[in-house]
């Protein structure tokens, strides 16, 4: 089945299969391997992207479901002036160690941060409660997630 | 993990659902949010021939009163549910639960008609619209009927749909006079099922309980609505000793099993305890605690 699906601002038309997940067309179609598989089984949230801006994990939806959709990856969040803030918060906060549900954290931190520009430790917990880390005991998620909203409130000039 | 091969339609009309389903048969299965069905396909626990996406449907995402009645489209996520100011200014045991079902990636795209249709035990609105009385309207090509949850939910993963109809709106009537609900879960973290878990409302009249709803999940082979205890409330005033006798009898209806989130007796035992403080909380709510 031919459909278009609009991956960090790039249209792909692609033949596919129905039962291929979403998740395998963004990592062996398209190659943006940034996306991970962990549980494959809607568990873990590593595997999770931005469909038209709100998180979902991409191991549970079939890529025929994306037409006409927009995705965006981690790979999606670099733009030709650097990282984006999250990345810097991540970056600067320590807020990865093995680096495996980080894409995923960064998105949904993305996500939050667009629709509640100053996050308490709570709302920020609540919004990763869907995303396993299994290195950091997420303290440093939740302050890089925290300082990335700030950074970003900080500098309109940025958006 | 992949699923089985199948064909996948994408309607936009319900019309065209409808004649999909009604040539499919048996054959045809419906996908809307596909958090259950997408990893049952992948475990090919579930392998159906055709997937009928119903996402690209307009109008069927609506919540909404009609006269005396809450009307609750197919395709609401649980995070509109979640949100929905109609849902938390008025519908508390809704409000409680919605933001309790599995997690937040989850509620992005789970809807509550494919709750329901699923049938899973472990259902969190299987229980609250258990609760609530709720009616499920079911097209197809012949017509709608309206098929009450206590029938609906026949089975362990098993509705009464047929295969020709689709889910288009869950119904409960609107509550009157004072009233409260909660939904209480005790889940080992964020995105389990529920160790226990119990859907509670009252409603009052004349100064006595006029409605009562106990609905529980994860304690038998489906959603379990707790009818002895509810009838043991209605009538009768307001009272923490009420509210016990109450837990006891729905811990009675319960028949949990043992397994990693804990034994049969320690879960029956949690029904008890919900039950009375979710009784508690809705008499609060109502203003007669």
């Amino acid at each position: 089945m031919e459909v278009t699906i609009t991956v960090n601002g790039t249209a792909h038309t692609l033949d596919l299969e129905p039962r291929q997940l979403l998740v395998h067309v963004i990592r062996e179609q398209l190659r943006l391997t940034g996306t991970h598989i962990g549980c494959d089984s809607t568990s873990c949230g590593a595997c999770t992207v931005l469909y038209d801006g709100t998180p979902v994990k991409s191991c549970t939806l079939f890529g025929v479901q994306a037409d006409g959709v927009e995705i965006t990856t981690v790979e999606g969040l670099l733009t030709a002036a650097g990282l984006d803030p999250m990345q810097a918060a991540f970056k600067e906060h320590h807020g990865l160690q093995c680096g495996y549900c980080t894409p995923g954290m960064m998105l949904v931190g993305k996500a939050l941060i667009e629709e509640n520009t100053s996050p308490s430790d709570d709302e920020v917990r609540t919004a990763i409660s869907g995303n396993i880390c299994r290195c950091t005991g997420y303290m440093n998620i939740v302050t890089a997630i925290q300082a990335a909203a700030a950074a970003t409130t900080d500098a309109p000039a940025n958006a | 993990m992949l699923p089985s091969s199948f064909e996948y339609h994408r309607p936009t009309t319900i019309d065209e659902a409808l004649e999909l389903l009604a040539s499919l048969g048996d054959n045809g299965k419906v996908l809307a949010g596909g958090q259950s069905l997408i990893p049952m396909m992948k475990l090919r626990f579930a392998a159906p021939a055709h997937l009928v996406d119903i996402n690209r449907i307009g109008g069927l995402d609506s919540i909404e009163e009609v006269g005396d009645e809450l009307h609750i489209g197919a395709l609401v996520r649980h995070k509109q549910l979640a949100r929905s100011e109609l849902i938390t200014s008025k519908y508390p045991m809704i409000a409680a639960a919605a933001p309790q079902i599995a997690d937040p990636l989850v509620r992005n795209l789970g809807t509550i008609g494919g709750s329901l249709t699923h049938c899973d035990p472990s259902g969190d609105l299987g229980a609250v619209m258990l609760a609530a009385n709720a009616r499920v309207a079911l097209k197809s090509k012949d017509g709608e009927r309206e098929v009450p949850v206590t029938e609906f939910l026949a089975d362990t993963f098993q509705s009464s749909i047929e295969p020709n109809e689709l889910l288009t709106e869950v119904r409960i009537t609107s509550p009157t006079g004072a009233y409260g609900g909660t939904y209480l879960k005790l889940e080992r973290k964020v995105g389990d099922y529920a160790t226990v878990a119990v859907a509670a409302r009252l409603g009052m009249a004349n100064g006595s309980i006029g409605v009562a709803g106990i609905g529980l999940t994860s304690v038998g082979l489906t959603n379990i609505k707790a009818t002895a205890a509810e009838e043991a409330l209605v009538g009768q005033a307001p009272s923490q000793e009420l509210f016990a006798e109450a837990g006891r009898l729905a811990a009675a209806a319960a028949s949990p099993v043992s397994d990693v989130r804990g034994t049969d007796a320690y879960k029956r035992h949690m029904v008890e305890v919900y039950v009375r403080r979710g009784l508690t909380r809705s008499a609060e709510l109502a203003g007669v605690a």
